[in-house]
């Protein structure tokens, strides 16, 4: 059963990697421009859940319907490896937890925004320079920055450059994988309400994964615990994380320092 | 007017390499810019001295055929003397350093000056074939670009150029792309060459010796220089007259003649020059 | 505007050898429109598990909880997230005890964001009234309220319940941190809520401001049995 709406329909995901279950019977929905926080210790499948949904990693049973914005439903994981690609260069964004991982550190700030509209086809310099910028400055970087190389940048700032050169192709959808993870206390929350404003601001939707329920708690709407492969919880975020049914997540809300 | 060597097959490779380098070439002709493997052989030259370019001439030379061989556009350099006079030897061809009686020319970083025919091949020497190796260190990553004609990775480079230095600073192998779909190197040849590439009457095939690579252009094709709407392509030409010929439109080489800091500017295409010295044009310096 | 029907409600301690407790049993309540209903009952009893389970914070174990959103009742209890998401959006407000926000963000943005159905600047103006009415002075509108005092904490978390208008608002202790003068402003700014037609449900500790805003009380009693 797939809602008419949703962006992305998950049906029994299972994944093992030897005598490992990676995944169980996970099942995920998502619609536009809702974020989804995936969260359990190291180990719980999240990532991997994260890497079969965007495609990267192709599941052992189960299904990923994406519905493109024509409003026809593809499976990511039959679909040619041209069109995935295409998604993943316009439609669709990843965040790495490494910026360093992502980014081109020999190319200038504003060659590595660029990029992604140069592969869509842009072809004026003028133009690709100045939405460079532009995007610069919606993640708070000075735009006189945009001919320095991002080796000079620091954590936050590679992270931030990371974010404006995926959503400068305006995609529907962006995966995160620990974006916030790494960074200082101080540079993480700049970080939070950075994504949390673009995510409204563009009615982006969002998978995201993270270990620290605090920031679930200020970016999802709703929520999938993970444990072993198994997602044990969903929900309204708060709900979840106020009133947990299931007894691992009440381990890992009550396993929480109270700041 | 040569000594035909004994024991030697025809052009000196036998002709079971020739089929398998036709075979390629002959796909490498159906599909413009595409590169094609093929088992390049040992042969007797170094790797980086034009493997690649003798074994294409080889596959493609006839007993009729007039060859020509030029290195960075001169007939007269010791790689050019070389290989030109290996086929005299091997196949027992005509050889000639005269671009308009030539049927196929074997060529070392030049596009010559005299425009080609219908007639005649030109054959490059390539040393890297793959145009994205500098982006991209792996093979089979760049395969996967040039299947999906992911080139956006390319424009990042001239963008940094442009950022770096106010136009884009590739002066050789300056890449393009072949009849709108494959990205190709050109070889190094200066980037003042590479208006020649598009839509010249000639087969023009591309040989890389090391890298077991061959890709052609077929004749009449289109041949497109990367660049931007706004900073588009545009060929760069030292801003002197030939020093011996007086030609203000050749590309020029820059000899040093004395331990003086003396400098003389000539045309690099050797042939180009001789010919209009004949024809009674006179540089300042001649 | 809201009801329940036989809401229950325990909470199982799966930490704690699975213990359960109940804390609601068939509660049936409702609030109607422009009506101010306060929850009583001695500490513990379950008044702020009910405020939370009307809103959706809390899972109820069986009952309905029915709210009034679009012109359609919408069954809380047994809600998709996307469903309770849409109605707090656009129907329920709540205000809690403590403030829970980004770090970082300026208080104003904090109101602004919250409102409803406006511009951008005409948010913003909104806001500003709003936190000057609530006498929080404007050199702090700049200032990302981590720092601020509990009253001054409590006065922004009552500003961003209030700029959004919802059709019905839950009110946690919205005056337990505040001085009288302060809880004057926010007496008089329930009693404008409710002549605006807004459905009001609050928990208020001090019996001053109880009698003065509630129309009704509804008991809230402790359940014995612990199972």
């Amino acid at each position: 059963m797939i809602a008419d709406d949703s962006l992305i329909a998950a049906r029994n995901l299972s994944l093992h990697f030897g005598s490992i279950p990676a995944l169980v019977d996970v099942s995920v929905d998502l619609w536009p421009g809702e974020v989804l926080a995936v969260v359990g210790e190291s180990g719980s499948g999240k990532t991997t859940l994260l890497n079969v949904l965007s495609g990267r990693m192709r599941p052992d049973e189960g299904v990923v319907w994406y519905r493109d914005p024509a409003g026809s439903l593809a499976d990511v994981h039959t679909m040619p490896a041209p069109a995935l690609r295409a998604l993943h260069r316009s439609d669709w964004g990843f965040v790495q937890q490494d910026p360093r991982a992502a980014l081109r550190m020999a190319v200038t700030a504003g060659g590595n925004v660029g990029e992604r509209l140069m592969a869509q086809g842009a072809r004026h310099y003028g133009n690709i320079r100045a939405e460079a910028i532009d995007w610069l400055r919606q993640v708070e970087i000075d735009e006189n920055r945009v001919d320095d190389l991002p080796r000079n940048f620091s954590g936050g700032m590679l992270q931030r450059l990371q974010i404006a050169r995926t959503l400068v192709t305006h995609p529907r959808l962006v995966f995160m994988d620990e974006p916030t993870g790494g960074l200082d206390v101080s540079v993480q929350a700049r970080l939070l309400d950075l994504i949390r404003s673009l995510v409204a601001r563009l009615n982006l939707a969002a998978v995201l994964v993270t270990h620290d329920l605090s920031v679930a708690r200020l970016l999802a709407h709703r929520i999938v615990v993970m444990q072993r492969g198994v997602a044990v919880e969903t929900g309204l975020t708060d709900q979840v994380l106020d009133d947990p049914q299931h007894p691992y997540t009440q381990l890992l809300v009550s396993s929480v320092l109270q700041a | 007017m040569n000594e035909i060597l004994q024991g030697y097959n025809f052009a000196y490779l036998d002709e079971q390499t020739k089929r398998m380098l036709r075979r390629a070439l002959l796909k490498a002709v159906a599909i413009p810019g595409h590169q094609i493997p093929f088992g390049s052989r040992e042969m007797p030259l170094p790797y980086g001295w034009g493997t690649g370019g003798i074994q294409v001439t080889a596959a493609v030379l006839g007993p009729n055929d007039v060859l020509k061989v030029i290195d960075q556009g001169a007939d007269d350099t010791t790689n050019a003397v070389s290989i030109r006079r290996f086929f005299a030897k091997t196949a027992g061809v005509a050889t000639t350093t005269d671009t308009a009686t030539a049927t196929i020319i074997q060529t070392r970083h030049r596009i010559p000056e005299f425009p080609l025919s219908e007639n005649q091949i030109l054959v490059y020497q390539v040393p890297q074939p793959e145009p994205l190796s500098k982006l991209e260190p792996s093979r089979g990553e760049t395969r996967r670009m040039h299947a999906l004609a992911e080139y956006g990775s390319m424009h990042v480079r001239l963008y940094e150029d442009i950022t770096r230095f106010g136009h884009v600073a590739i002066s050789y192998d300056y890449p393009v792309m072949v009849g709108g779909r494959y990205l190709m190197a050109p070889s190094p040849i200066p980037a003042f060459d590479n208006p020649k590439l598009h839509m010249m009457p000639a087969l023009q095939l591309f040989g890389a010796g090391r890298e077991k690579r061959i890709y052609a252009i077929p004749p009449y094709t289109n041949v497109r220089s990367l660049d931007f709407d706004d900073h588009p392509f545009c060929a760069g030409r030292a801003p002197h007259p030939c020093g011996l010929c007086g030609s203000e439109t050749s590309y020029l080489d820059e000899v040093v003649v004395d331990n003086k800091g003396g400098r003389l500017f000539v045309c690099s295409d050797t042939d180009y020059c001789e010919t209009r010295r004949a024809a009674g044009h006179v540089g300042a310096d001649a | 505007m809201l009801e329940t029907q036989a809401l229950s409600k325990r909470f199982v301690l799966h930490l704690r050898d699975g213990i359960s407790i109940p804390v609601l049993d068939a509660v049936n309540f409702s609030v109607a429109s422009g009506e101010c209903v306060a929850l009583v009952g001695p500490s513990g009893a379950g008044k702020t598990t009910l405020l939370r389970n009307l809103y959706g914070n809390y899972r109820a174990d069986s009952g309905r909880i029915l709210v009034r959103h679009d012109g359609a009742m919408i069954d809380i209890a047994s809600a998709a997230p996307r469903q309770i998401v849409a109605v707090r959006a656009g129907t329920l407000g709540y205000v809690s005890q403590f403030l829970r926000v980004v770090p970082r963000v300026p208080a104003l943005d904090i109101v602004a964001e919250a409102a409803r159905g406006m511009t951008q600047d005409h948010a913003r103006e909104t806001a500003r009234h709003l936190l000057l009415r609530l006498n929080i002075p404007a050199r702090l509108h700049a200032l990302p309220p981590a720092t601020f005092s509990g009253g001054e904490q409590q006065r922004i978390n009552l500003a961003r319940g209030f700029i959004g208008r919802h059709p019905i608002l839950l009110l946690d202790e919205p005056t337990a941190s505040l001085d009288a003068a302060n809880a004057e402003i926010v007496i008089t700014m329930i009693a404008e809520a409710k002549a605006a037609g807004v459905a009001i449900v609050g928990i208020f500790h001090d019996a001053n401001v109880r009698d003065r805003v509630a129309d009704r009380v509804f008991q809230v009693l402790p359940l014995q049995d612990a199972a």
